[in-house]
């Protein structure tokens, strides 16, 4: 919904939000999500616009919201409600009015010391607590300066002074972030910033409505919240799409000539288009996809990203789309390429016309208004929160030479007639065996990723995948792929329930990188082999369509299931029955065991 | 700005924050004839009334408005109309 993409109009947010939300309910397929917001001031019109958002991106939360100022109390005793709501997400919206007691002027060194360690062990008590009790992820804002300065700029450095005591307790915060999983700060001091302190910390809404944060800021403090949320729950974009004539680079290549387009330390335009190439740049390394979705000739246009004042050069890119077709069909064959779905893309163009043919053709692809003023295109995307980092796996730094390997692979499997020979030649290793942790955070992205290759699509925090593989009475296997073009990383999860000697499939999920590569199969040996050290003789497994898991459908027939029931939605119940002579169907893949 | 003007763009924030088409606005109009006009709501009404008018509501005045007329009187006296 364009009202709520970001640049929006924050004031037209709060005065239609009901008519918005109307409108947002009527989205099908939406993600629930248990969200308990443990607020130090009034939270209500933060649980009300954080919704919209959600919404807007395919989460349905439901709400536990603690009673005015309780965030401690509901923290740290027993809470029979909270306990029962069994939050998935828990928020602490505090602010620098919740911190309890501020250093005194007259205060020792040593007594500054205590109060500081004071307010760190009640926080860290907390935090602990809820992780001991709840075990899901928590969300904790960092502080916003105070609005008085005793000592006027001295507050920066003098341990008296509330700035250096607040940046204190910020950068303890930020510790315990650095040190613990499942724990992720909201910064609001940055965010407060941006905005502006004084309209942020309005003392208007405090008195009137004892608000922290004043009302026309809250669209901004919810739409950054919900940023982290969407990211845990897996609904980050990976490719970043460019066109190149006015928004790499000033001019248009075709008629300009790669000599004269702006790029580059000669003018201030040609530096403005290089800080936001640069900016492109870092975000390819964090393993956003780049791809270009141009208007031109090939060849022509490729001389502009070969000058060398440029900072990007074509290499950076994954895909490239530069002809004379609708963008929007490039989107889509693109797309194809990278096995990724439109709504996994940020289409980025100066082009207002092309921006609308996309957003009208390309559903779920995200497409900024990003205006025409180039010196506030890297602001736009940057604060929309598109690629919101909060894990950052090793895959995830990875998977830009993942999907470059890709690429490569595609290419070596023309060279073949065979594809046997092919996926031969691959040198395939898989990695087989039951959920340890160090892949418990990858493993629950996975379960909340995919879309397409996924038979029953029931989605999992980390707790609760955690708690599977704790269980006796599940089988719980994730697979790693590597060939010689590079490691996947763990690409294929499957999780079974054993009642009464049977097993029934309850998420079998793979990554579309790894399609057609005997993965599935192995998967299955090693399903079928757990089954049978359990003395278990039958598998049954279930297909729930959805409206992006068609290519999945036939898939239980493929692995030699029976079809025993379809209802009239198209849900189908599958059987196997383990025979004693079962063969093993991969035969591509050299497996080990897991650690 | 009139009485009547102000009544008019009333009106349509009135609709817009509650989202019902159907809301008529008088002199005796309070929050018990409108279904969720509560305190919370009443913030972000406040909030709007400040944006449409370009004015700010004194702290004072926020909670003791009895009726649709007394914000009448509160917009006109605020944007210097009377």
């Amino acid at each position: 919904m364009r009202e709520l993409e970001y640049p929006f109009d924050g004031d037209y947010i709060i005065m239609k939000k009901k008519a918005l939300r109307r409108e947002l309910l009527k989205k099908e397929k939406l993600l629930p999500l248990r969200i308990a917001v443990l607020g130090g001031y009034t939270t209500d019109d933060i649980v009300k616009v954080l919704e919209l958002f959600l919404l807007n991106s395919g989460i349905k939360p439901t709400f536990y919201e603690s009673e005015y100022n309780r965030y401690y109390e509901d923290a740290m005793f027993e809470n029979g409600e909270l306990e029962a709501f069994k939050p998935e997400i828990i928020f602490i919206c505090t602010s620098v009015r919740n911190i309890t007691d501020f250093p005194d002027i007259n205060d020792s060194a040593e007594t500054v010391e205590n109060k500081f360690k004071t307010e760190c062990e009640r926080l860290e008590a907390m935090w602990q607590r809820l992780d001991r009790v709840y075990g899901c992820p928590i969300i904790q804002n960092n502080y916003e300066y105070p609005s008085e300065r005793l000592l006027g700029n001295r507050d920066f450095w003098d341990i008296h002074g509330a700035v250096n005591f607040t940046l204190r307790l910020n950068a303890f915060i930020g510790e315990y972030a650095s040190s613990h999983g499942k724990f992720y700060v909201h910064d609001v001091n940055y965010l407060s910033s941006l905005y502006g302190l004084e309209k942020w910390s309005d003392p208007f809404y405090w008195h009137m409505y004892k608000y922290a944060v004043s009302v026309p800021a809250i669209p901004r403090f919810a739409f950054n919240l919900s940023n982290i949320i969407k990211s845990l729950m897996g609904k980050n974009r990976k490719v970043l799409m460019l066109d190149l004539d006015n928004t790499l680079w000033g001019g248009v290549i075709g008629d300009d000539g790669e000599d004269n387009i702006e790029i580059g330390q000669e003018t201030s335009l040609g530096q403005t288009y290089s800080e936001f190439q640069k900016y492109i740049k870092s975000l390819s390394s964090l393993g956003i996809l780049l791809a270009i979705n141009s208007k031109n000739d090939e060849e022509t246009a490729l001389k502009g990203l070969r000058r060398p004042d440029t900072v990007l050069s074509p290499e950076d890119f994954a895909v490239k789309r530069i002809n004379w077709e609708p963008k929007s069909e490039n989107l889509i064959s693109a797309a194809e390429e990278l096995s990724l779905l439109p709504e996994s893309f940020v289409f980025v163009d100066d082009n207002p016309a092309e921006r609308e043919i996309v957003r009208a053709n390309n559903k779920g692809t995200a497409v900024p208004e990003i205006g025409d003023r180039p010196e506030y295109y890297k602001d736009i995307i940057d604060r929309s929160g598109f690629f919101e980092i909060t894990e950052l796996s090793e895959d995830d730094l990875k998977r830009k030479s993942m999907y470059k390997a890709n690429a490569e692979r595609r290419e070596s499997r023309t060279q073949f007639t065979d594809y046997g020979e092919y996926l031969r030649s691959l040198d395939m290793k898989g990695e087989i065996g039951d959920f340890i942790p160090a892949y418990m955070s990858r493993i629950a992205q996975l379960t909340n990723k995919s879309n397409q290759f996924n038979l029953t699509t029931k989605r999992y925090t980390q707790n609760e995948i955690e708690e599977a593989e704790r269980e006796d009475d599940t089988i719980t296997i994730y697979g790693k792929l590597s060939d010689r073009f590079g490691d996947n990383g763990v690409v294929s999860v499957v999780i079974g329930r054993i009642r009464d000697q049977e097993c029934h499939i309850e998420l079998w999920i793979m990554s579309c990188r790894v399609l057609k590569r005997d993965m599935e199969f192995a998967m299955m040996d090693e399903l079928v082999k757990k089954c049978t050290e359990r003395k278990v003789s039958t598998i049954f497994g279930y297909y729930y369509p959805t409206a992006k898991n068609a290519m999945v459908k036939e898939f239980y027939a493929l692995q030699g299931f029976e079809k025993i029931s379809e209802d009239e939605d198209g849900n189908t119940v599958w059987r196997f029955d383990i025979k004693e002579d079962y063969a093993k169907k991969n035969r591509y893949i050299d497996v080990c065991s897991g650690v | 700005m009139t009485r009547e003007e102000v009544f008019e763009r009333l009106t349509e924030v009135f609709r817009n924050v509650f989202d019902d088409d159907t809301i008529e606005l008088s002199e005796t109009t309070t929050s018990k004839d409108i279904e969720d006009w509560d305190s919370f709501e009443h913030i972000n009404l406040i909030v709007a009334v400040e944006k449409e008018f370009s004015i700010k509501v004194p702290m004072g005045k926020v909670t003791t408005m009895k009726d649709v007329g007394e914000m009448v009187d509160i917009i006109l006296q605020e944007s210097g109309a009377v």
